[in-house]
């Protein structure tokens, strides 16, 4: 079997492992859970270990796939499914939108920081703290500037701000990994484009930027990853509908009745995240000469 | 003598370098000069300052005292008129361009039209007899074959003067032999002045038309010995006593002492 | 060649930065008045954290303890497995595809399913989430740096008869440790802000998160920032140890 398919296989036996280890744990443990430090009398007192094995609390595995395939609120309304990938899409596309102008703003700062060492020392630490920010702070500041530019007449639709909320969860890698690759190049190879005379931006075109891909390309991974983060919690922030965060919240909220339902939209934001990083995944295959010597993430 | 007939001339050039344990002085009172067409060996132990001298021809480092000039321009105004070619120790190939990609890196960034790059990378790696690699990459070469293509590199755009920083030092001997040979038919050929730093002293021999002898503490220039092999630079020069007797010249002036042989004791 | 800058200037680039950004805060809304009203005054900020000091601590207290324990015991866990993966091939491969779709995938979208299999009641769902936001630099760090051994050293160890223990503890270990620190800063400050994300996600109504986002909600704009400032400091904190703990640890490694 070549690597790639033993690859694929050990995951496949992985997912499998997890699926065994749940339904082993449901059907062997305590239908309490385990709950450490509990007073008699007192509900909701102690920690709770290990979740309660109910039907409620952990539904077997197949009824989670299944409940997929059954109506979404009874009647006649579409399988669950369909919802769920349909939001799903919805809230890659926002996200894409984020990830490009993350990118975008990244590179740009990566470029400045590179030519510029004052730059770099005074921007860099920033960019680090701005990460220790979090996005629930932004998100009503956004979605407000968001309506004002809009009632003033430039166009700002609701998912405008979601996307730029991910943006600035998807710029941090990029900023980071393109200034890493932008200096990477070696001493010898600088020197070289200084003894043929080439300038700055010669030097940044046929050396840094090509030197600069294997650092990138993990980068973007990482950026995309960060903006289906972003856009999954601004929705919810923001309480923008149609995307997969705001189903997340309310089949959440009907656990006690279909505790199953809940785990659709779940297993979509998982796909959601796989096909985002897939997608960029895709961008290094063409790009295959300039990262011999690639640095894993 | 026309300064178009000097490559280099250093008069009194010294370099100091700043360090946090007080000044290095890395360099001092060089004179020197290297007519057009002439092979120079730079020779010392680590700390001789030879390599910082290359650096300071280049224009990579810039002197502290005394005056250098390549062919009669100031050394910044001779990089800026790429007057030379340049070949390092690694082969500072970019990993993701192709051996003629690499080759016609110095065309493209002086804007080289496209047939007259094709033409010239042709020529030089036929130069260099790498004809059937032209479209691998660096990581399917060997060393060996990593130093030809920058040696064609910094012949790309037929420099009048190459300064090559001990090229060779990190290939084995039977390699190294081999390419002396190919670049002492290659100067030839192109008549180019070559400055070249080596610690090897049958490598200086071999190649040079004179081996200047450096020494450390403060880096300075000791000895300047002539080699008048001319035209004879081929493999059998190796076995001649003539070449062994300038191979203990050379070894002589390093050490400062006539060398005692066993036989003479 | 760039000229060399004074070495002072690292210090005092960021913090004039920091200067301008906040002087640019300060005109665009008490002076100028062009700010949206969702950005308060820093002078109004820093009032409101004055006057709530004490629940502003508490609540940072809940998110801090969910981040530490999910830093902790995925930080555990992650090197347990990183352990097994380096020694037991098949469960490399098991465990590779796993955390990389781990890695790629929204974590804190499963709080509310956590929050249900926990109670509501339990702060277990958001230190979950910060432990498998940490779980994975974490693991992918340890699992390179076991791999990191030289081979001239692993010669060296066996030309010595050394026995697998004495050569995970005087080689493995010591190669691994730095990689271990910088897992451990990239985990941390993805723990903090794991946590608090989640707590937005459901669960009890106490925590940084929470306080956050019912301040906004009831336009209290400058008490929901001066939350965030609470956030950030948690933030910092984690993350200032685990660098200081990576450079005391790496000063001394082999590269």
């Amino acid at each position: 079997m070549s690597r790639r398919a033993q690859a694929w296989t050990w995951g496949a036996v992985g997912v499998l492992a997890v699926v065994a280890l749940w339904e082993l744990y449901k059907w062997l443990g305590p239908a309490d859970g385990v709950v450490v430090g509990a007073e008699d009398g007192r509900a909701g007192s102690g920690v709770i270990l290990l979740p309660r094995t109910n039907d409620r609390a952990m539904p077997h595995v197949w009824v989670m796939v299944g409940r997929l395939f059954e109506s979404t609120s009874g009647g006649s309304t579409p399988p669950l499914i369909v919802p769920v990938v349909s939001a799903a899409v919805l809230t890659l596309g926002v996200a894409a939108v984020g990830w490009l102008i993350g990118v975008v703003v990244g590179f740009v700062f990566a470029l400045v920081m590179q030519r510029w060492r004052l730059a770099e020392w005074g921007i860099l630490p920033w960019i680090v703290v701005s990460q220790t920010v979090p996005l629930i702070a932004f998100a009503p500041l956004v979605a407000s500037f968001g309506s004002q530019l809009d009632r003033s007449g430039v166009p700002w639709p609701q998912w405008l701000s979601v996307a730029v909320i991910a943006s600035y969860l998807a710029f941090f890698p990029v900023a980071v990994g393109a200034l890493r690759g932008l200096q990477s190049p070696d001493r010898a190879h600088v020197e070289l484009m200084r003894t043929y005379a080439a300038g700055y931006w010669p030097t940044l075109v046929k050396l840094r930027l090509p030197a600069a891909v294997p650092h990138l390309l993990p980068a973007l991974r990482l950026a995309a990853a960060n903006a289906v983060v972003g856009a999954v919690v601004a929705e919810v922030s923001i309480g923008m509908r149609g995307g997969i965060g705001r189903m997340l919240i309310q089949l959440a909220g009907q656990g006690s009745s279909d505790p199953a339902a809940a785990w659709g939209p779940t297993f979509g934001a998982v796909a959601l995240g796989l096909v985002a990083a897939g997608s960029v995944a895709l961008i290094g295959v063409g790009l295959k000469n300039y990262r011999r010597g690639e640095v894993a993430a | 003598m026309t300064d178009e007939t000097i490559a280099v001339r250093a008069a009194g050039v010294g370099k100091v370098f700043p360090t946090k344990a007080g000044e290095v002085v890395a360099l001092t009172g060089v004179d020197l000069e290297v007519a057009a067409g002439e092979f120079v060996s730079l020779i010392g132990p680590s700390g001789c300052g030879k390599s910082t001298l290359l650096r300071l021809i280049a224009d990579l480092d810039e002197a502290t005292s005394g005056t250098l000039s390549v062919f009669g321009k100031t050394a910044h105004q001779a990089r800026l008129d790429q007057d030379y070619g340049i070949a390092f120790q690694q082969a500072g190939l970019l990993p993701w361009r192709t051996v003629g990609a690499n080759i016609a890196l110095p065309l493209e960034l002086h804007g080289v039209g496209k047939a007259d790059r094709e033409a010239r990378i042709a020529e030089l790696v036929d130069l260099v007899g790498l004809t059937d690699f032209v479209d691998r990459h660096p990581d399917q070469l060997s060393g060996g074959m990593q130093q030809r293509v920058a040696i064609a590199r910094a012949l790309a755009e037929r420099p009048r003067l190459l300064l090559m920083d001990e090229p060779f030092g990190a290939l084995d001997e039977m390699t190294r032999e081999y390419l002396q040979s190919e670049l002492a038919r290659i100067a030839a050929e192109t008549g180019a002045a070559v400055v070249f730093v080596t610690h090897s002293i049958p490598e200086a021999v071999f190649l040079s038309d004179r081996v200047v002898v450096m020494s450390p503490r403060p880096g300075r220039i000791t000895d300047i010995l002539p080699v008048d092999f001319g035209d004879a630079r081929v493999e059998g020069l190796r076995e001649s006593p003539e070449y062994f007797e300038r191979v203990t010249a050379v070894r002589e002036a390093l050490h400062g002492a006539p060398v005692e042989r066993p036989n003479e004791r | 060649m760039t000229a060399a800058l004074p070495a002072w200037a690292r210090f005092v680039a960021p913090a004039a930065v920091g200067a301008i950004l906040l002087g640019i805060w300060v005109v665009l809304v008490d002076v100028v008045h062009l700010a949206p009203r969702a950005l308060p005054s820093p002078v109004a900020v820093g009032e409101q954290l004055v006057q709530h000091w004490d629940i502003i601590l508490e609540d940072m207290g809940v998110t801090a303890t969910n981040a530490l324990v999910g830093l902790a015991v995925g930080s555990i866990l992650a090197i347990v497995l990183a352990g097994l993966a380096a020694a037991i091939r098949p469960i490399d491969g098991m465990l590779a595809p796993l955390v990389a779709a781990i890695a790629v995938v929204p974590i804190v979208a499963i709080t509310p399913i956590l929050n249900t299999m926990f109670g509501a009641s339990s702060q277990f769902g958001r230190q979950a989430v910060a432990g498998i936001a940490a779980f994975v630099p974490v693991f992918i760090n340890v699992l390179r740096g076991l791999h990191q051994t030289r081979p001239v050293h692993r010669d060296l160890l066996r030309a010595s008869a050394a026995t697998p223990w004495q050569t995970f503890r005087t080689l493995t270990l010591p190669t691994a440790l730095p990689y271990l620190m910088t897992g451990l800063r990239i985990a941390s400050s993805l723990a903090v802000i794991s946590a608090l994300v989640a707590e937005y996600f459901g669960g009890p109504s106490d925590g940084i998160g929470t306080a956050i986002a019912t301040a906004a909600k009831s336009g209290r704009a400058a008490l929901a920032f001066a939350y965030v400032a609470g956030g950030i400091a948690i933030g910092l904190v984690f993350f200032l140890v685990t660098s200081l703990l990576e450079r005391i640890v790496t000063r001394r490694s082999p590269v």
